[in-house]
């Protein structure tokens, strides 16, 4: 509990830049910055100037990624971060505010794509595209992957310390609808994700919710609510680590990090089924330097590289032939990569306007209960 | 020099007046001007808004449910002001009746927190707060003690100790928002207090006053406008309080400005989201104008 304490709760995905939206700040790595202005006017041989503005989450890059591309390249890549897909899109709703490269999650692809959001990719200039695996070549959210070209793949589940939650649980039950570990449960702060979950627990598919649905959910979560510490937003896995509670729902990527430091934390996907996120490499309307965008896309689906970028950030990777570069202590880690089996009842949620703002609402009474 | 008004001195005035004038203009009432016509919006498709004067989403936010919690963000934010008018009245007497050479130090003491970022602050707090943080480890190691000292006298130990959960409730945002807008409150505070004249003080404890009674009816009638002003400079930026519910608070800590803030993003519902926060500006604008009118018969008495 000290000064580290305070930044090792800074350093991951998705949690430092939370609340940071008040202060408006986009952090910058000025590194790439230094030789920007000298720069400007030199030209690559793809006759763009050799600059980059990516727009990321945070701690989602490998050490030494942009390093090694700048190297490759001569392109600078000055990387901005984002806080969650709702921020990402609202800068984006007044025109591109000057980024080539974007790294939104499945749903939200969908949704900047109806909202014209996005330039089509140019496979020719993704040579290493033949790197993806099979099951990331054409995905239901993008089909025939027009828009967007894989980065990493999430799937949610239940993270727990072992000491404290017996039997391992093995249903949403004891997140969603059980008294068993009150005032020890965080839960996630996304209206559409918990509905989306409380369906799978209902037995249903993520995308056949109703508004009637939507109704018995909200009774069942204004009653589950006195045994929920803190609806979190994405830093569960440091709610576990500090032992402000026993149970969360997290992302599997999320959960690795903290278990490969604290052996006594474990992740399942229930029996149930859950919803798996994938996040996207994709480049805006408006982009200045396309060609860039497209050589940045083709340098991460590389072996090599995305075996770097892997060994960092320690997500699943949709990149197959950097997978296979990766120590099996990766390979066969079960919070990484869960059972096949459990894996199969998993879903993609598809981006749904009608109900979103229903979500909000009924969140919003619930959190009012 | 009681004469030097604007209106005899026009061409000084504008000259002074012109930069923030246009500052004003350009930052604040031409962006707010479009949230305004936001309100009467409605949204076409994702990214459009239509604005057809409608009236809609002031209906929608005068429903129950987003008028409770705007009283239950004003109930908050009120209960932050009285905690910090009664723990910042003491601190103020104290930095007033000082010493000289004390009272800078109190005072950078005061300000200290205040130039340190809030989102920084914030998480220091949760740190002490938290279930393994400083506090309650305190607490378990007198806990403890105590436990220890009973076994000397050959008593049963007391039961282990539990951490109190501290964080992640409505207690957690009080004493986060109280901890933020101290500052507010102890600074006008101080500058009431300092300019009130002593020997008042002096001369109602020599005329047989207590303590208690010269507090009440001599030190806080002429701190009023002080007290007032810190009250107004407290309330209103904790009604519109975001980021220590949002990081402290449990599963029912949400506050207007939560909820504003979920309309823009999550909800991506920016013509409601705006009249929300009008909502929220007319209530703010009618605690100021409250505070003019008194100011006004103030002076006419």
């Amino acid at each position: 509990m000290d000064i580290k304490t305070l930044l090792d709760n800074a350093a991951n995905r998705r949690s430092l830049l939370k609340g940071m939206g008040v202060a408006a700040v986009g952090l910058t790595f000025t590194g790439a910055l230094a030789g920007c202005g000298e720069k400007a006017g030199k030209k690559l041989a793809n006759g763009e100037e050799g600059a980059l503005n990516l727009y990321n989450w945070d701690d989602y890059m490998g050490e030494t990624t942009l390093e090694d591309f700048k190297g490759a390249s001569g392109v600078d890549v000055k990387m901005d971060l984002f806080e969650n897909n709702d921020t990402l899109f609202a800068k984006f709703r007044a025109g591109n505010p000057g980024y080539d490269l974007i790294v939104p999650s499945n749903d939200f692809v969908e949704r900047m794509v109806q909202a014209n959001m996005l330039e089509k990719l140019d496979k020719a200039q993704i040579p290493n595209w033949k790197n993806v695996a099979p099951e990331f070549q054409d995905v239901p959210y993008d089909k025939g992957r027009e828009y967007s070209a894989p980065y990493t793949w999430l799937a949610l589940g239940i993270g727990y310390r072992k000491s404290k939650v017996n039997p391992a649980p093995d249903s949403w039950k004891v997140l969603l609808d059980s008294d068993q570990y009150k005032g020890r449960i965080a839960v996630l702060s996304e209206a559409g994700d918990m509905f989306r979950l409380y369906a799978k627990y209902m037995g249903k598919s993520v995308n056949a919710i109703t508004p009637a649905d939507i109704k018995t959910i909200e009774a069942m979560m204004i009653k589950q609510k006195p045994n929920i510490a803190k609806f979190h937003d994405d830093d569960g896995q440091d709610l576990l680590a500090k032992g402000e509670v026993d149970l969360v729902l997290e992302y599997n990527g999320d959960i690795a990090q903290l278990a490969a430091e604290d052996d006594d934390v474990a992740f399942v996907i229930p029996k149930e089924g859950s919803q798996l996120n994938s996040d996207n490499l994709c480049i805006p309307k408006g982009a200045k330097h396309p060609k860039n965008a497209h050589a940045f896309i083709n340098f991460i689906l590389d072996a090599e590289n995305g075996k770097k970028l892997t060994e960092t950030i320690k997500y699943p990777t949709p990149n197959a032939a950097a997978k296979a570069l990766m120590p099996d202590s990766y390979k066969t880690n079960p919070i990484t990569y869960p059972p096949a089996d459990l894996l199969a009842k998993c879903e993609y949620a598809k981006f749904n306007a009608e109900l979103q703002p229903l979500f909000e609402e009924a969140f919003t009474r619930v959190k009012a209960a | 020099m009681a004469e030097q008004d604007w209106k005899q001195q026009k061409r000084p005035f504008a000259a002074v007046a012109t930069v923030p004038l246009f500052w004003t203009l350009i930052f604040f009432l031409i962006p707010m001007g479009f949230v305004w016509f936001y309100s009467f919006g409605r949204n076409v498709g994702l990214t459009e808004i239509d604005i057809v004067g409608t009236l809609d989403n002031y209906k929608r936010a005068t429903e129950w449910l987003y008028l409770g919690i705007f009283l239950k963000s004003l109930a908050v934010a009120a209960l932050v002001t009285l905690i910090c008018l009664i723990v910042g009245f003491p601190v103020a007497m104290a930095i007033t009746f000082a010493s000289e050479k004390w009272r800078p130090w109190l005072l950078l003491g005061i300000m200290l927190p205040f130039w340190t970022n809030l989102l920084i602050r914030t998480y220091a707090l949760m740190i002490v707060m938290g279930q393994q943080g400083y506090a309650n480890s305190g607490l378990g190691a007198l806990w403890n003690g105590a436990s220890w000292l009973k076994t000397l006298v050959g008593l049963q130990p007391l039961s282990t100790w539990e951490p109190l959960p501290l964080l992640y409730n409505n207690f957690a945002v009080v004493v986060g928002l109280v901890y933020v807008h101290l500052p507010f409150m102890v600074l006008p505070l101080y500058s009431a207090l300092d300019r009130l004249d002593k020997s008042l003080i002096e001369a109602s404890l020599d005329l047989g006053a207590g303590h208690l009674k010269t507090l009440f009816k001599v030190v806080v009638p002429l701190a009023a406008p002080g007290i007032i002003a810190g009250v107004m400079i407290t309330l209103i930026p904790a009604l519109g309080a975001y980021l220590t519910p949002d990081l402290m608070g449990g599963t029912d800590s949400q506050m207007i400005a939560n909820v504003i803030e979920r309309q823009f993003k999550r909800a991506n519902d920016w013509p409601f989201g705006a009249a929300l926060s009008f909502l929220l500006i007319y209530v703010m604008f009618a605690l100021i104008a409250m505070q003019g009118l008194r100011k006004k018969t103030g002076e006419v008495r």
